[in-house]
């Protein structure tokens, strides 16, 4: 077991400490959003009472105060996904907002009717919407790459269209998860971005579900941008980072028009600023912003390392727990359609601490209220990711996913409310 | 004498009140009273009568009948089917003005306001809408003939 102290991490959060229903909360809906620790929380109090102001262009001290929390915050991302300058990293108000900057700006700008922009069928809605609007608006041809039943992308199948096949130089954008928030599968971005480049197009990568458990090093992986979330790595809603090569963003138009973004205004001509600020127009989330920072600071402290190896074991004790090895199957025959009393959704080898899975006969939302019954916050539906649903025949699944915060009684808890509620269903 | 629609409330709320804090119970309570459902032919659950929601889908399909509206209703989730069963049982052969001057407050004192609160298009928040504006169009109707 993990050296971690988990006691003491639980402490750092008091929302973790409450009663639903009369039950100790068990709050397994973090890949939905996770908790944030007091230093987040404090921050964000402390800079309203002690340096809230508007930032860049103030000369009191108020001012200063509060434009080096918040460009402090950019130095720490900047070391947190390795970039190579602080300029690279844009922020936006989350992943979805990324997306669209990028769909909308590098999209409109450099594709042409005929160009294929490639993302795969495990997308969440966040990275499909802003590729069809951007694709109809120019004539662009929207590709998919296929996965198989475990949840792996199909990379270079013999038989189906896998994403080597779909690669074309007609490829200007490839856009693709590298964690799946429905499955938790692990994409292998590397061997993705390689080959994209190799054919000339661009990479996205939507690192939404990925930077709470794993390593991002951008110059090693060579992504063209990164988009993630502050909210799904301890932090507040409302933030999220946008990382782009800087003659990539450059190159960029900008995305919306207004104070901050420009250098000089007139009626004749505007000019525009250079980046980051190009593309963050108006005032943002200040003291959001600078209580990411602290997030960041909470992850690197424990260690992320530490933190995925302990979520891991969570997932292993969850999977491997003797009553649902015997409930479940991992693979339906027919799609939709399955024998056991549980199905889990999502076996790929390589995953995160998300397990979707279905009880047979008995509609997710059912699941949810009666596991909220219980104290336990699980996520049901389509996840946004309608698409997903529908290659596995389903509806939606219900969905557990785990954080440093959990632990292992939590688990015992939802096991047996999983084992009585099948037992419901039985009778 | 028929119940009033304040009655049937009444009664609901006392029957939930035995559970007192257990959610748990309630929810049995309520996937058991759905299956006293009556079944709905399939040739009413189709698109013309359905009232989606992002977490469950509800049928309705509504007729007059002697002045009064005949509902027939399911839902694909079972403690929502609970929750249709009870409305039909207060709304079900009643005049649309009676239907359109329930004040209905059980739902939130059996502990199920958040089936009606701000959870994004909810099929049976949808559902309580839809029956009320079958109600309003009846109304009408029957004031015309």
């Amino acid at each position: 077991m993990a050296k971690l102290n988990i006691e003491s991490i639980r402490k750092q959060f008091p929302v973790l400490h409450q009663n639903v229903n009369g039950k100790p909360l068990i709050y397994f809906d973090n890949a939905a959003t996770t908790q944030k620790p007091l230093s987040v929380i404090n921050a964000i109090r402390d800079f309203y009472e002690h340096d809230n102001s508007n930032i860049h262009r103030g000369v009191h001290t108020l001012a200063e105060r509060a434009t080096s929390a918040f460009e402090a915050t950019r130095k720490t991302v900047q070391q947190f996904i390795n970039s190579k300058e602080s300029e690279e990293i844009i922020f936006t108000k989350g992943t979805t907002d990324s997306i669209n900057l990028v769909a909308q700006t590098f999209g409109k700008a450099n594709l042409k009717a005929g160009d294929e922009v490639i993302i795969s069928a495990m997308e969440h809605h966040s990275n499909i919407v802003p590729w069809q609007m951007i694709c109809e608006e120019k004539g662009a041809i929207l590709k998919v790459i296929p996965i198989n039943d475990a949840g792996d992308l199909l990379m270079d199948d013999p038989i189906a269209i896998g994403f080597e096949k779909l690669l074309s130089p007609k490829t200007k954008i490839v856009s693709v998860v590298y964690v799946s928030n429905a499955l938790g599968t692990i994409n292998p971005i590397k061997n993705i971005i390689e080959k994209a480049h190799a054919v000339g197009a661009k990479v996205l990568i939507d690192a939404a579900q990925a930077v709470s458990h794993l390593d991002i090093d951008v110059q090693q992986l060579d992504c063209d941008f990164l988009a993630f979330s502050a909210h799904k790595l301890y932090g507040p809603t409302g933030v999220g980072v946008l990382y782009g090569k800087r003659e990539l963003l450059e190159s960029m138009p900008p995305y919306q028009g207004g104070g901050e973004m420009i250098k000089e205004v007139t009626f004749a001509k505007t000019t525009w600023n250079d980046i980051p600020y190009k593309f963050e127009a108006g005032t943002p989330n200040i003291a959001d912003v600078v209580a990411f920072k602290f997030a960041i600071d909470f992850v690197n402290e424990i260690g992320k390392n530490e933190i995925r190896n302990y979520e891991n074991e969570l997932l292993k004790y969850f999977v491997g727990a003797n009553s649902i090895r015997q409930l479940t199957e991992k693979v339906s025959n027919v799609k939709g359609e399955f024998d056991s009393p549980i199905l889990f959704i999502g076996n790929a080898k390589e995953k995160v601490a998300v397990q979707s899975f279905v009880i047979n006969g008995m509609h997710h939302f059912d699941v949810g209220m009666m596991l909220d019954a219980k104290g336990i916050a699980v996520r049901t539906g389509h996840h946004c990711t309608q698409p997903l649903m529908q290659y596995f025949g389903i509806e939606g699944t219900v969905r557990a996913s785990f954080a440093v915060y959990n632990t292992k009684e939590e688990i015992d808890v939802f096991v047996e409310a999983l084992e009585r509620l099948v037992n419901l269903k039985m009778r | 004498m028929a119940k009033s629609t304040t009655d049937i409330q009444n009664e609901i709320i006392e029957n939930f009140s035995l559970f007192e804090d257990d959610m748990e119970s309630r929810l049995f309570y309520l996937m058991d009273l759905g299956k006293k459902l009556p079944v709905m032919p399939d040739e009413h659950k189709n698109e013309d009568y359905i009232v989606k929601g992002c977490q469950s889908k509800v049928w309705l399909y509504p007729e007059i009948v002697d002045g009064k509206v005949i509902f027939e209703a399911d839902s694909n989730t079972e403690i929502t089917k609970g929750l249709v069963y009870l409305l039909v049982q207060l709304w079900n052969n009643r005049t649309p003005d009676e239907i359109l001057n329930t004040d209905l407050y059980f739902i939130d004192k059996i502990g199920m306001s958040r089936m009606i609160g701000s959870q994004r298009s909810n099929g049976f928040a949808s559902m309580i809408k839809q029956m009320k504006m079958y109600a309003v169009v009846y109304k009408e109707k029957v004031k015309s003939l």
